[in-house]
């Protein structure tokens, strides 16, 4: 297969014939390169996780001291749904979809992705679910928790329905982009790259989106309801009329639950690549990576109300769930084992991306044994809703797929540059994040075990110096986050010119096919893998 | 860059504006609904624009499909693509009703049945569990939906537009014209008749029979299933007119109309939901 760029508008034109896209702003939104969008992808969710991160930090600022102190405590309530909104959708899950942009066409040997046009509305729809996002806090918000639970959500006021039709738009965002993704990965190949042959981040992004295209609807559906309870008569959510409340957290979180995977999912793809290279070694037990990370989407199918164990559940409800959910540390542990063989007898070194992805792997199966405690209902009942439960999924959420897309925007910075990101400081923004990250969210473990509720903006005096060890960490991890920008900054204006293949154990296509930066378009005709 | 490969089959499109359009009208349409729904009037004339530019932006983008497909630049490769996204797509269709329909079951096996219980006795001393309820406050007295009237007689005009267009689609193959613009014709008339029927049927459910969005969670479920399958026929329907205009225009080959068989496959995915419907909501 080789691809057919339909350059006719500027064949004769000698000045954008190299690029076949029109100059300045027009580029971006209206370009259907894959790179482009890529970029827009990462650039967008980087934006978001600032605006997310200040969010925080007015959180952690406001639990500095008990009391009341800087905010009122309906903006607080508001500050984490906005903040949990944000950090999910805006930011972890674009900046995953931008790694699929760049990457996919290029580790399976495509000219671009199978929809090009499509590709970019999906991207332009997240600025329009930012917008509905953004004006909702401003005409007065929903402080409603990220999970819009009714029947608050059927109360709360007008910035609910503008956060209900942003939910709607990140979800046809997200539909159109994995349709596009899984439809590039099936039918795009190059000869000679069986599914079994592909890299295993396109193995990840290939489950990852069959689960946004199961479950965005279900939660379109969900805030649906809730849309029509708050303005036509409708009963789902209201026992009155002979409908119950419970009924939206089972729909929530049958999205919800596959929705954790689906930031995991590729998260653990970026590993698979950063680990094995800095290792010099191939991926350890490649098919068995496969098919655990397939079991994994299934099962996150079947155990979304480990989530609800308080809300009233038969004990045989509760017995099942928590077996069902037990069995996901089955294939999570396989994976676990995985890259650690993987480094095992490999020639290691540390560069930023490498320490990243260790990082990722301490933290990340720290978070999946808090993740283990929770699962156990006798335990959560105690556990839920205190900052135990923030704490577990912080480290899965922030250590666990923050950390692994910073782990691949130093992996791939130089092919998407063509210049070398400063070594130093990306082992200094490394080394703070982690300590900062831990002096954060450990501390939290201790809080909700001593039964500190979460989503309350004042707590009891005994915990004060513990909140006050996470808000100093907050503030550090914050800042930190600033030197990642200024990292990337300095590498694509004067970063070092890097090699086409700056990573010794790298042996995926976009390195061993094609030059550093990658060019506009890539395998015009495709490359025949062996 | 610009010398076409000597084995061309993949087309990539240039740079569009449909996408940024599209965008527009989606937040005019989204902050209009939020501002019409919360009792502002400019509310629903920035909804009527948005849907407006929406309606111009397919009218561009389609357009420009079809002329690139008129136009050959579709080849097998990517024929394949789109067959493998109208699937996904329909498998997205698919949960979204998955969601509806497991609220209706939640309802109908665990919430109205726990009102009736000894927990909430309390609260709601004369209830009894039975289906078809609108709960144990909502006691405005309704008749419920009965399944052998009109939606027997919809189900039965569904089942044949599957049939006639199957008929229409044995025709394109066989490059039989005239078989494939009478059937696919019929098609068309059967979704709208399906449609009239469902507008009536509301409309007596309304003035007749006192169930409505309101009735509880029967009503609730009963519009909300109803009215989003109603929804799908009718884009459904818009669709068939549009190939029905393209057939008549000669488009489509016997080997290559994929538009034709997509649409072809919502139809009968929009047959299905009907069918589950028709057992789920109204029969039993």
């Amino acid at each position: 297969m080789s691809a057919v760029i339909d350059n006719h508008g500027h064949a004769h034109d000698d000045h954008h014939a190299d690029h076949g896209h029109p100059p300045g702003l027009m580029r971006w939104v209206s370009t259907t390169n894959h790179k482009d969008i890529g970029s827009m992808y990462l650039w967008f969710s980087f934006i978001m996780f600032l605006m997310g991160g200040v969010m925080a930090l007015t959180i952690r600022a406001e639990l500095w001291q008990p009391g009341m102190q800087i905010v009122q405590p309906e903006f607080f309530n508001q500050m984490t749904t906005y903040h949990g909104l944000i950090m999910v959708f805006g930011a972890i899950m674009p900046a995953f979809v931008g790694f699929a942009n760049w990457q996919i066409p290029m580790m399976i040997g495509a000219p671009d992705m199978a929809f090009p046009r499509m590709n970019n509305w999906s991207f332009w729809l997240l600025p329009v679910a930012a917008i509905l996002l953004v004006s909702s806090l401003a005409v007065g918000g929903a402080g409603v928790g990220w999970t819009m639970y009714a029947p608050l959500t059927t109360q709360a006021g007008p910035g609910m329905d503008l956060l209900i039709f942003a939910v709607h738009i990140l979800g046809m965002s997200s539909i159109m982009g994995s349709i596009n993704i899984v439809t590039t990965i099936l039918n795009m190949r190059a000869p000679g790259m069986t599914l079994m042959k592909m890299p295993m981040f396109v193995w990840t992004w290939l489950i990852t989106a069959y689960l946004l295209i199961a479950v965005m609807p279900v939660l379109a559906g969900a805030v649906t309801m809730t849309l029509t309870d708050r303005h036509f008569g409708t009963s789902f959510f209201n026992a009155a009329g002979g409908g119950d409340p419970v009924l939206y957290q089972h729909i929530f979180w049958f999205f919800g639950h596959p929705e954790v995977y689906i930031i995991a999912i590729p998260a653990f793809g970026v590993v698979s690549q950063v680990i094995p290279a800095f290792s010099r070694k191939p991926l350890f037990g490649y098919a068995s990576m496969v098919y655990a990370t397939s079991s994994i989407a299934i099962l996150s199918f079947m155990v979304w109300a480990h989530h609800m164990y308080t809300t009233g559940m038969p004990v045989a409800g509760q017995l099942y769930f928590m077996y069902a959910t037990m069995l996901i540390a089955v294939p999570t542990g396989v994976k676990v084992f995985n890259w650690v063989a993987t480094m095992w007898r490999g020639s290691l070194t540390f560069e930023t991306p490498m320490l990243f992805a260790l990082g990722f792997l301490f933290l990340f199966t720290l978070g999946g044994f808090t993740g283990l405690v929770l699962a156990m209902t006798p335990v959560d009942v105690p556990l839920h809703d205190t900052y135990y439960v923030v704490a577990h999924f912080h480290y899965v959420m922030v250590a666990g797929a923050l950390f692994s897309a910073l782990s691949g925007v130093y992996f791939w910075l130089p092919k998407w540059t063509g210049n070398m990101y400063d070594e130093t400081l990306g082992k200094w923004h490394f080394w703070l994040s982690m300590v900062f990250f831990n002096i954060t969210f450990f501390v939290q473990h201790f809080l909700g075990l001593a039964g500190m509720p979460r989503r309350i903006p004042d707590y009891n005096l005994q915990f004060t110096a513990f909140n006050q060890i996470s808000s100093i960490g907050a503030f550090g991890f914050g800042l930190t986050q600033l030197l990642f920008l200024y990292v990337v900054l300095k590498c694509i204006r004067s970063g070092e010119k890097a090699p086409d293949k700056p990573w010794d154990g790298a042996d995926t296509l976009e390195w061993t096919h094609l030059p550093t930066p990658a060019p506009y378009h890539t395998f015009e005709n495709p490359p025949t893998v062996k | 860059m610009s010398h076409a490969t000597p084995t061309h089959n993949y087309y990539l499109p240039q740079p569009a504006a449909y996408p940024i359009i599209g965008s527009t009208a989606l937040l005019l349409m989204t902050a209009g609904a939020a501002m019409w729904f919360n009792g502002s009037s400019i509310g629903a004339w920035s909804v009527l624009a948005g849907a407006l530019v929406m309606v111009y932006m397919m009218v561009l983008w389609f357009g420009k499909v079809i002329s690139e497909s008129e136009g050959g630049l579709y080849t097998d490769r990517v024929d394949v693509s789109y067959r493998w996204s109208m699937s996904w797509f329909i498998f997205s269709e698919v949960m979204f009703f998955a969601g509806f329909f497991g609220a209706l079951f939640y309802a109908r096996t665990l919430s109205v049945p726990d009102l009736s219980s000894i927990d909430n006795k309390l609260l709601w001393p004369d209830f009894t569990s039975a289906w078809p309820s609108s709960g144990p406050y909502l006691t405005d007295p309704f008749t419920p939906m009965a399944a052998w009237g009109i939606p027997a007689i919809n189900t039965f005009l569904l089942l044949s537009s599957g049939v006639t267009l199957t008929i229409a689609h044995w025709g394109l193959r066989e490059n039989r014209r005239g078989v494939l613009n009478l059937w696919l014709f019929l098609t068309i008339c059967l979704g709208v008749t399906f449609l009239g029927f469902q507008a009536f049927e509301y409309g007596h459910a309304y003035s007749e029979m006192n169930l409505k969005l309101t009735t509880g969670i029967y009503g609730t479920t009963f519009y909300m299933l109803t009215g989003f399958h109603g929804f799908h026929v009718t884009v459904g329907t818009i669709m068939l007119i549009c190939i029905w205009f393209r057939c008549l225009k000669g488009h489509f080959k016997p080997d290559h109309h994929f538009a034709f068989e997509g649409v072809a496959w919502y139809w009968h995915f929009v047959d299905v939901v009907w069918l589950l419907l028709f057992v789920v909501v109204y029969w039993l």
